[in-house]
């Protein structure tokens, strides 16, 4: 006899417990994947005003729309939102929480009750971060890289600020820490490390960066608040500090995190890619491994963002070096999911279409990082526009198309209901046009010298300048049309089956959407999580 | 909602966990404290000079015995003795108490010498001795809280064990309560030399 | 564990205490925080060990431990290309 918990799907009222506080108390890892999501989506959509915004004041040179203090609050704005509320958190949090246990067959994540913590750990710090643009001397102009000296000078509102990304990153550490207790303990007894999914294992990659990285932030943080406060010196020449020494520990920190954004976004390719091959992924071990590999090799390479700076020749040449490392394992991930679809049995469906996607803008975006990982080169393009096209394209192109294929892969799992292919398909042309149009020129611009941060510029830069905030139109237009296209699909009845895909992870054995209560006795592992004879796409 | 089952070795990993978090936070300051001694090493001797070995060497013992005191405690409460354990864990507690007594007279004794941050006398003194006494504060300072924490969440054990909640048949809590607190000896251990001892 | 180990190992940790005092009033030159670190190395694996029941638990846990300090040894020891191999006026 099945209880109501193992029926009803999570999105609907748990039998005698209703209301936003069943929501926002829950601690069923799915609701609580939602919450994130909900959360996520609504940051991003600030972040994306804020980018419109700017590039609405850049469109042509001198002032358009807003003074040289309000763009400086808005492109640091921009920058804490994206990063320390939309990308970071982003997938692990979304849809880390909705689908990990249920990919190892799990009743739910080792520590729920943290989990639902750290999610109001998110909220908080969300609504710190926002406030900051409110209050105080007005909104943070440091960047939302918070260098020193200005950090500490600044009359604007960044202990507020500092305080919310603190409270954030002990969020992400609390993820982290739960999604590695969870792996660890929680598999199904025949799910063994051999058979977790790619997706599993880049969660697993991600957790330890978020864990062991994350931690270095929240002093370096902690500090930009105590020199404001009393003024100690640390990072003050004039008081026997060393303000480099604040760039070392911000990014030792903020380099690993541009893994945290990338590595879960890589994994959901790795589920998408042999699904819609319907063939074994190329070298499932490689895959996994580099994973790992990349969170290794990732948190030794922190001072190439610190070529120009000052620091000697002998770490400028090391940290170079240890970068082109770090490229090897992503290259890994690319020729094997190349390999994945040779000779494969091709659906391209929206999903395969992102990741298709993801692939091309961050391979566009990786070789750009040789450029800037190589010292020589760096020098010429460092705090250009250069810069700025490259990480647009690794974490927009990169992350963002993987979290846009997470979202079309997973949405008829999740609402038992199936997208409409046509706004997807719409929704990729305009997104893949628009984002070019938005990004490469600046590549362009940055080689010619247009450095980042800057609110007026010559008028050498101005064609690219424009091309690029007519982009940022197109792109929107595409935002606009994808996620007005999954909203309209969210009613109506529930008429996708369990496995619309004939994918072959655990996650498809259950009813769309799950039950609140899934796998309460562990499910039997019969199969590898790519391999396809006997799965069926169900109609 | 479902009923999660108790994963005693599931929670002592998450409590390891943590632990690593610590470890790295205060990790980013002793590189700050790394990088300056290898700049300053002349300063930081003579500030060291300027710190009172008697109560540092107090402190690390008093430390030291309070993971005695908490380790004796697990050990009594794994053996049914109830009552012991409560005593061991009080007397943590007051070890812990002791720390922060010894602290604090120790800060106010710079203080009242004008060693503090931002006072005029570090701001006319040698850089390098500005840096030692602020990371002594800075560290000392985080760790004492660390030190507050633990000893609160010792506390909490000592509520729940009184409560009958934690046993000897489910001792995890007050295992991982201990975890925490020996991490705050790891912590004073490395402190003790670096600041008190570096002359 | 028995109250008689964890015992002797409170001792141990005392007399290293007091050796960590006492060898401080000698000048190694560069050496002495080398020094000062191993012996606060010594006393930390001590409380790792017996206090913190390592020595009881599973390999894997140890390893995730030991991965943590390298992973800190990096960070402060790269560091160190930057700031030791300054050339011109560091201070």
């Amino acid at each position: 006899m099945h209880s109501p918990g193992e029926t009803v799907p999570f999105l609907d009222p748990y039998p005698g417990r209703s209301g936003i506080l069943s929501w926002i108390f829950s601690t069923d890892h799915k609701r609580i994947g939602m919450l994130y999501l909900w959360s996520i989506l609504s940051m991003f959509a600030v972040g994306v005003v804020l980018g419109v915004l700017m590039r609405l004041e850049l469109i042509a040179p001198g002032r358009d729309i807003m003074d040289a203090q309000t763009y400086n609050a808005m492109f640091t704005l921009h920058g804490v939102v994206m990063i320390f509320l939309f990308v970071i958190p982003g997938i692990p949090a979304a849809f880390g929480n909705i689908l990990l246990p249920l990919q190892i067959g799990a009743e739910d994540v080792s520590f729920p009750r943290l989990n639902i913590f750290s999610w109001w750990l998110y909220l908080t710090g969300a609504v710190l971060a926002v406030t900051s643009l409110f209050t105080g001397g007005g909104p943070p102009d440091t960047g939302w890289t918070f260098y020193v000296p200005f950090s500490e000078r600044t009359t604007t509102n960044v202990s507020l600020a500092v305080v919310a990304v603190f409270i954030l990153g002990l969020s992400s550490i609390l993820t982290g820490l739960n999604f590695i207790t969870t792996i660890h303990r929680l598999r199904a007894p025949q799910m063994s490390w051999g058979k977790l999914p790619l997706f599993t294992w880049s969660l697993y990659a991600t957790a330890w960066i978020q864990l062991l990285a994350t931690p270095v932030l929240g002093i370096t943080v902690t500090l930009v608040f105590i020199e404001r406060l009393l003024g100690i010196g640390l990072f003050d020449p004039s008081k026997g500090g060393d303000p480099l020494l604040y760039q070392h520990l911000f990014w030792i920190y903020s380099h690993p995190a541009v893994y945290i954004m990338i590595v879960p976004a890589m994994g959901v390719v790795s589920e998408i890619i042999p699904a819609f091959a319907r063939k074994s992924i190329f070298g499932y071990k490689a895959i996994a491994i580099s994973s790992l590999a990349i969170a290794f090799a990732g948190s030794l390479v922190w001072a190439h963002h610190m070529f120009t700076s000052g620091m000697s020749d002998t770490a400028v040449m090391v940290f170079s070096f240890l970068t082109f490392v770090v490229a090897i394992p992503s290259a890994v991930k690319v020729f094997n999911w190349v390999a994945t679809l040779y000779k494969g049995s091709i659906y391209l469906e929206p999903p395969l279409m992102f990741a298709l996607g993801f692939i091309f803008l961050f391979s566009a975006g990786g070789l750009t990082g040789l450029v800037l990982g190589s010292a020589g080169t760096d020098i010429h393009v460092h705090d250009t526009y250069f810069v700025v096209a490259h990480f647009h394209y690794v974490i927009f192109g990169g992350t963002g198309f993987g979290l846009f294929a997470a979202m079309h892969f997973w949405f008829p799992k999740i609402f038992g209901r199936m997208y409409d292919r046509r706004m997807a398909n719409l929704s990729w042309y305009l997104l893949i046009g628009g984002f070019n149009m938005l990004y490469f020129p600046m590549f362009v611009i940055g080689l010619m010298g247009m450095p980042r941060r800057y609110y007026d510029y010559l008028p050498m830069y101005q064609t690219g300048q424009m091309v690029s905030t007519i982009g940022s139109w197109v792109l929107v237009a595409g935002l606009i049309v994808m996620f007005y296209g999954l909203s309209k699909c969210l009613h109506g009845p529930r008429t996708v089956g369990a496995n619309p895909w004939g994918a072959a992870t655990l996650e498809w054995t259950l009813p769309s959407p799950p039950p609140h209560l899934t796998f309460l006795d562990p499910p039997d592992v019969p199969r590898g999580p790519y391999s396809y004879e006997g799965v069926s796409r169900d109609e | 909602m479902s009923e999660t089952h108790k994963d005693y070795a599931g929670d002592k990993f998450g409590m390891w966990l943590f632990l690593f978090t610590e470890i790295l936070l205060f990790g980013g300051l002793f590189l700050l404290y790394s990088v300056y001694l290898h700049r300053y090493p002349a300063e930081f001797h003579a500030g060291g000079l300027q710190l009172s070995r008697v109560f540092g060497t107090l402190n690390t013992v008093v430390l030291i015995t309070s993971s005695l005191t908490v380790a004796l405690a697990i050990s009594a409460l794994q053996q049914g003795r109830k009552a012991l354990c409560l005593w061991l864990l009080t007397a943590t507690i007051a070890l812990a108490g002791t720390f922060m007594v010894n602290k604090y007279i120790e800060w106010s004794a710079k203080i009242a010498h004008g060693i503090y941050p931002g006072s005029p006398e570090m701001a006319a003194g040698a850089g390098g001795t500005n840096i030692f006494f602020g990371l002594y504060y800075v560290m000392t300072g985080a760790h004492g809280l660390h030190v507050v924490i633990g000893a609160a969440i010792l506390g909490y054990c000592m509520l729940r064990i009184w409560q009958g909640r934690v046993s000897a048949e489910d001792f995890g809590l007050l295992e991982n309560g201990g975890l925490y607190w020996h991490l705050v000896d790891l912590i004073w251990i490395f402190l003790f030399p670096l600041f008190y001892l570096i002359s | 564990m028995p109250f008689a180990l964890l015992t002797k190992i409170w001792l141990a940790l005392l007399v290293l205490t007091g050796i960590t005092v006492g060898v401080s009033s000698f000048d190694f030159g560069y050496l002495n925080v080398l020094v000062a670190m191993t012996v606060a190395g010594t006393k930390a694996f001590l409380v790792i060990f017996f206090f913190m029941h390592l020595k009881y638990e599973n390999r894997t846990l140890g390893i995730f431990l030991l991965l943590v300090f390298v992973i800190l040894a990096i960070f402060i020891g790269f560091t160190f290309f930057d700031v030791a191999m300054r050339s011109g006026a560091s201070s």
